[in-house]
């Protein structure tokens, strides 16, 4: 009989010494490199088995023909599902470990959700079927819809725009039509600097001039300052609550009803609505548009930058000015699409128009309603509560070694805001950030919000285990310690990932955004 | 020659009714390696104050004022390809656009080169 | 609730270690009364998982897949053969489940993802470059029309009058609000599409024309001639494809002299998915990349020398630039990018062209069945892989009564043209490799019988 451990390493074996050599291949071990995958194959092959067509191109197709097939490769399903495998590994992601990107709200993706995705039944369903033949997607849209008004507290909801910013932009083009329709011009929008940066975008895109309303020392809007700009110039503004430094926006509905009585409007941008899902409704705080980010608050898959969803639920005053398609349940039980033809017949002759082709994204909105069936009302006030326990969680077991600048003026929200205050000279939240990645975390939002120095904001969401949450404080301290003692070695970091520092100036300079064969 | 300076770190150096207009070495410093800049176009007005340029960093896009009114009158091709100049040579080969004044008396309102040192080493 | 790790000791340790003696006074920020004091009423609570899918399941139910039906829909999303591995790649936790690559150190997966995607998508339409997507072709379209303002510094668009009426629809939503001028017109049910009128709509006021290609009714416009047309009046041609695979066949617009192209790149890699999530597709010239939207992915190297990729030209972007960003556009479409991308890897340039071909196969022998029925006209003389025919009704009552047979059988342009009366009678059917002889024999005899 053979020993079993006869190739292990055991205890009477010294040491392996000295620093590992370098390997032929560049790859070392499981760290594997890889190729583009125009290196891996040169164009001519195909890796899906297709027929070979029979009878002629149409002659009168003759002089649009393309002159050569685009110079593409085709690689057989083993190598290309190697190459994908392969790249996914130098990702960091949710389902590897925390993911503690201050408002962008990382949290579990329920595999459920997936598999209801994936349904023929809403996967394979064309947008242009005759309705007779679509009314569960209908229905999904509508039940969705339900909820996200009930939730919110609000009149009705916009179901199309296909992302966040894209729901902003819905919000703000509601309230220009509404101005429009009440003949007034205001050319302003008031937007704190706090802000995500898509809120100005979006309004100046609209058309808006944009005025940046300051913070208070307790990092909320600044009430009078804001009052005092108010006049029959002023459109609205658009404040996110909880605000970018995870604060509760107190003085919301005071201000709702100072901006109402000025002739305003507000738009609240919902990215961090995640926080009080379940406990506030924004409608009872004044608000007249918000856009909700499926990906976020319910949780569909961010798939490395998209796609998102951003559904915009709407007041009583700016209901009537949202944008088509929309769903409507008949008497009959049925649900109709209401579209160009039939808005004015259905009641909604002001509406502005498409946002995009089709209605929204479908795929989003079955992961969303799946995540919220299985959450219901209670789960989902859990959700935020969870999510706040978490944050204040690391506030209070941080702030000791990280400043937190808004920590004495009582809790946060969802998210822990800290700054690079007291780190040793020539350290920066930057150092941080990249030791937290050698910790094996992905690190948290950093330099947002701008209007405190540094910005680290964190955000557990209520996905995290109290274990999990107490090794990734125990990380976050060991590397605020090496950045306030000065440790050169942060100044490298990372270390242990795929790639050190990258060279964003060079890429920036001389941009290579295509590969090019080389010459 | 003249070379004036604003609180805007842009450097403006006047011969009779031309000027050329840069930003200052400390503005450099502080923006961090250049990656682009965008220039007016030769024949473009602008009043004092008005955006003139945008110098890119990778993390940050500064606009450039315009330091008293004019209208341009050359940009710096050599920036298309090196803007890393900004960096190396700020207040020299550098420079953003050259522009006639449109009243020199504007001029008044600038730093010399003394006050804006001294300006910078308060900040 | 299966989806919270915390429990109630968890929840009671915690809050003693922040020094709170409940959870609501985390939330003392809430002005009293606005706080509910339990769940929103008149929503259920949590559910299973077994319960929760049987509902889903249900109203999936209600729906007649496009995979169960002889099927011939097109009219900007199309039905192609999706290969298992596509799928599967995707749902890979570490493309899933990742963040836009702001950390690059560890997102290199999906920054060479979009690395191969942007030479694709450029090598696929003819451009210098693309960027790593957008939310779809609607969107993409009206982006390309105000990257063209900027440009040109005009403030006007000629749309044909073969561009989907829905991208239309999208642009005048935005325009409406941006002050630019659209001079758009409804298509006419002849062969082909009036290049001569869209050419005479071009001023020295121009910023942009915008053409599709394919045009909505599956006709296919001479891009080289309008491109020359938009040059003499300094104004770009944008070129849109709802159809990629149709670039299999017919030469890729920036060959043709177009300055922008974008396109919905849904039908490779995608799916149906009753409209979205889609995926934007944008190329252009490299002289114009600071002018582009988007994100775009830049090829660079580590502190060790060692070839990476980046987001790059960020300045371009809202998170910098703010209002003065090019585009207010934040999240882009990566896994539908991803999914395009790894079908493309598996097709590559000769298997696109089978498959456009295979598309072109079944749409010839589809019109020229349908042409066969009396009363009934196929309006195209060349296309790829779909067409338009002039049936002797209104077609949105036969496309019903179709559906009714178990045939899904086309687009009416009563759909997409309400009030058009004299588009009413007109049907989009398009084809695609998944059409069988079977299919074509079924949608021949329904729509017999629906005539008669």
């Amino acid at each position: 009989m053979s020993a079993p451990n006869a190739a292990g390493w055991r205890p009477e074996m010294s040491a392996a010494e000295g620093a590992a050599p370098p390997t032929s291949s560049g790859d070392r071990g499981l760290m594997l490199e890889e190729k583009l995958i125009f290196e891996l194959a040169a164009p001519g092959g195909c890796g899906v088995d297709l027929d070979q067509p029979q009878g002629e191109v149409s002659p009168a197709l003759g002089r649009f023909r393309r002159a050569e097939p685009a110079a593409l490769p085709g690689l057989s399903e083993p190598e290309v599902v190697r190459h994908y495998t392969r790249l996914s590994r130098q990702n960091y992601a949710i389902d590897l470990g925390p993911f503690p990107l201050g408002s962008c709200t990382m949290k579990h993706n329920p595999r459920l959700n997936e598999r209801v995705a994936r349904l023929p039944g809403f996967a394979d369903v064309h947008p242009l079927q005759p309705v007779q033949t679509v009314q569960g997607a209908l229905a999904v849209i509508n039940e969705l819809a339900h909820w996200l008004i009930t939730l919110t507290g609000m009149h009705g909801v916009a179901m199309s725009p296909k992302a966040g910013a894209h729901g902003e932009l819905c919000g703000v083009l509601c309230i220009k039509a509404a101005l429009e329709a009440r003949g007034e011009h205001r050319p302003v929008m008031l937007v704190p600097e706090s802000a995500h940066g898509t809120n100005p975008a979006t309004a100046a895109f609209a058309g808006f001039a944009i005025e940046s309303i300051p913070a208070g020392p307790d990092g909320r809007i600044d009430l009078a300052a804001l009052k005092g700009r108010l006049g029959p110039d002023v459109a609205g503004v658009m404040i996110t609550n909880p605000n970018t430094c995870g604060l509760f926006e107190r003085d919301l509905k005071t201000i709702a009803d100072a901006v109402h009585a000025a002739g305003g409007y507000v738009y609240c941008d919902g990215a961090n609505f995640n926080a009080i899902v379940g406990k506030v409704r924004p409608g009872d705080l004044g608000v007249d548009a918000m856009h909700i980010n499926l990906h976020k608050t319910f949780s569909t898959p961010h798939g490395g930058g998209g796609p998102g969803s951003g559904p915009v639920v709407l007041s009583e005053a700016l209901s009537p000015f949202g944008p088509l398609p929309f769903t409507a349940r008949q008497a009959d039980g049925s649900i109709r699409l209401i579209e160009e033809a039939d808005a004015a017949a259905a009641g909604h002759p002001h509406g502005f128009g498409r946002m995009a082709a089709f209605h929204g994204q479908m795929g989003m909105f079955t992961r969303a309603l799946t995540y919220i069936l299985s959450h219901g009302a209670d789960g989902l006030r859990q959700v935020a509560e969870d999510a706040v326990l978490n944050a204040n969680y690391v506030l209070r077991s941080l702030d000791d070694v990280l400043e937190a600048p808004y920590g004495h003026a009582g809790p946060c929200m969802h998210e822990a805001l800290f700054t690079d205050h007291g780190m040793a000279e020539g350290f920066t939240t930057l150092d941080v950030a990249k030791g937290l990645i050698d910790e094996g975390f992905h690190p948290m939002t950093v330099y947002f919000p701008l209007v405190v120095h540094g910005a680290m904001l964190v955000e557990p969401t209520e996905c995290e285990s109290k274990d999990g949450l107490d090794r990734f404080i125990g990380s976050l301290r060991a590397v605020a310690e090496r950045a306030k003692a000065g440790d050169p070695s942060l100044k490298a970091a990372p270390h242990h990932a795929p790639r050190r520092r990258l060279d964003e100036t060079a890429a920036a300079r001389k941009p290579v955004l295509v590969w090019r064969d080389p010459a | 020659m003249t070379r004036y300076f604003t609180k805007d770190h842009e450097w403006i150096e006047v011969d009779g009714g031309n000027a050329t207009v840069g930003i200052t070495d400390y503005a450099q410093s502080q923006l961090g390696d250049i990656t682009y800049v965008d220039l007016p176009a030769a024949g473009a007005s602008f009043g004092a104050g008005d955006t003139a340029a945008v110098v890119d960093s990778v993390k940050a896009a500064s606009d450039i004022y315009c330091p008293v009114g004019g209208t341009v009158t050359e940009t710096n091709g050599a920036l298309e390809g090196e803007p890393e100049l900004v960096n190396t040579q700020a207040e020299s080969g550098g420079w953003l656009f050259r522009m006639t004044l449109a009243d020199a008396g504007q001029l008044g309102a600038l730093m010399d080169q003394a006050a804006y040192e001294a300006y910078v080493k308060e900040l | 609730m299966r989806y919270l790790p915390l429990s109630e000791a968890d929840r009671a340790a915690m809050l003693a270690r922040i020094g709170a003696t409940g959870i609501d006074d985390l939330f003392a920020d809430v002005p009293k009364g606005l706080l509910l004091d339990g769940p929103v009423k008149g929503l259920p609570n949590h559910a299973s998982e077994m319960a929760v899918e049987r509902h889903m399941a249900a109203l999936a139910g209600q729906n007649l897949a496009a995979g169960s039906a002889p099927f011939f829909l097109g009219a900007g999303a199309y039905r192609h053969h999706v290969p298992a591995s596509v799928d599967h790649l995707i749902q890979r936790g570490e493309f899933l489940t990742a963040y836009t690559p702001y950390q690059p150190e560890i997102a290199q997966g999906t920054l060479q993802v979009l690395f191969e995607f942007q030479t694709q998508v450029a090598r696929l339409f003819g451009t210098d470059l693309a960027n790593a997507s957008m939310y779809d072709g609607s969107t993409a379209c009206w982006e390309a029309i105000a990257m063209a303002t900027r440009v040109t510094k005009r403030s006007r668009a000629v749309l044909s009058a073969g561009l989907h009426p829905h991208y239309v629809a999208t642009a005048q939503t935005m325009a409406r609000f941006t002050g630019d001028t659209l001079v758009a017109a409804t298509p006419q049910l002849v062969a082909e599409a009036d290049d001569a009128a869209l050419i005479a709509a071009i001023d020295g006021e121009t910023a942009c024309v915008v053409v599709q290609y394919p045009d909505v009714l599956g006709r296919i416009p001479d891009l080289a001639r309008i491109a020359a047309a938009a040059q003499a009046q300094g104004a770009l041609l944008v070129a849109v494809v709802t159809e990629p695979v149709a670039l299999g066949l017919i030469e890729a617009p920036g060959k043709l002299g177009a300055d922008i192209v974008v396109g919905e790149g849904q039908a490779l890699g995608v799916g149906l998915q009753f409209g979205g999530p889609y995926l934007g597709l944008f190329g252009t010239r490299e002289k114009y990349v600071r002018q582009m939207p988007g994100r775009l992915c830049g090829e660079t190297v580590d502190a060790e020398g060692r070839r990476g990729y980046v987001l790059t030209l960020s300045t371009r972007e809202q998170h910098i630039r703010r209002e003065k960003a090019t585009s207010n556009i934040c999240t882009n479409a990566g896994l539908c990018a991803l999914a395009f991308s790894i079908h493309m890897s598996l097709l590559g340039g000769a298997g696109l062209e089978r498959l456009a071909q295979l598309s072109h196969q079944r749409a010839r022998e589809t019109a020229a069945a349908l042409g066969a029925i009396p009363g009934v006209r196929v309006l195209n003389d060349a296309f790829v892989n779909e067409f338009a025919v002039v049936l002797p009704k209104d077609a949105r009552t036969v496309v019903r009564d179709l559906a009714d047979c178990g045939v899904l059988g086309g687009v009416s342009l009563g759909r997409l043209y309400p009030g058009a009366t004299g588009l009413a009678n007109g049907l989009l059917v398009a084809t695609s490799e998944l059409n069988t002889d079977e299919d074509i024999a079924a949608l021949v005899a329904a729509l017999k019988e629906v005539l008669a």
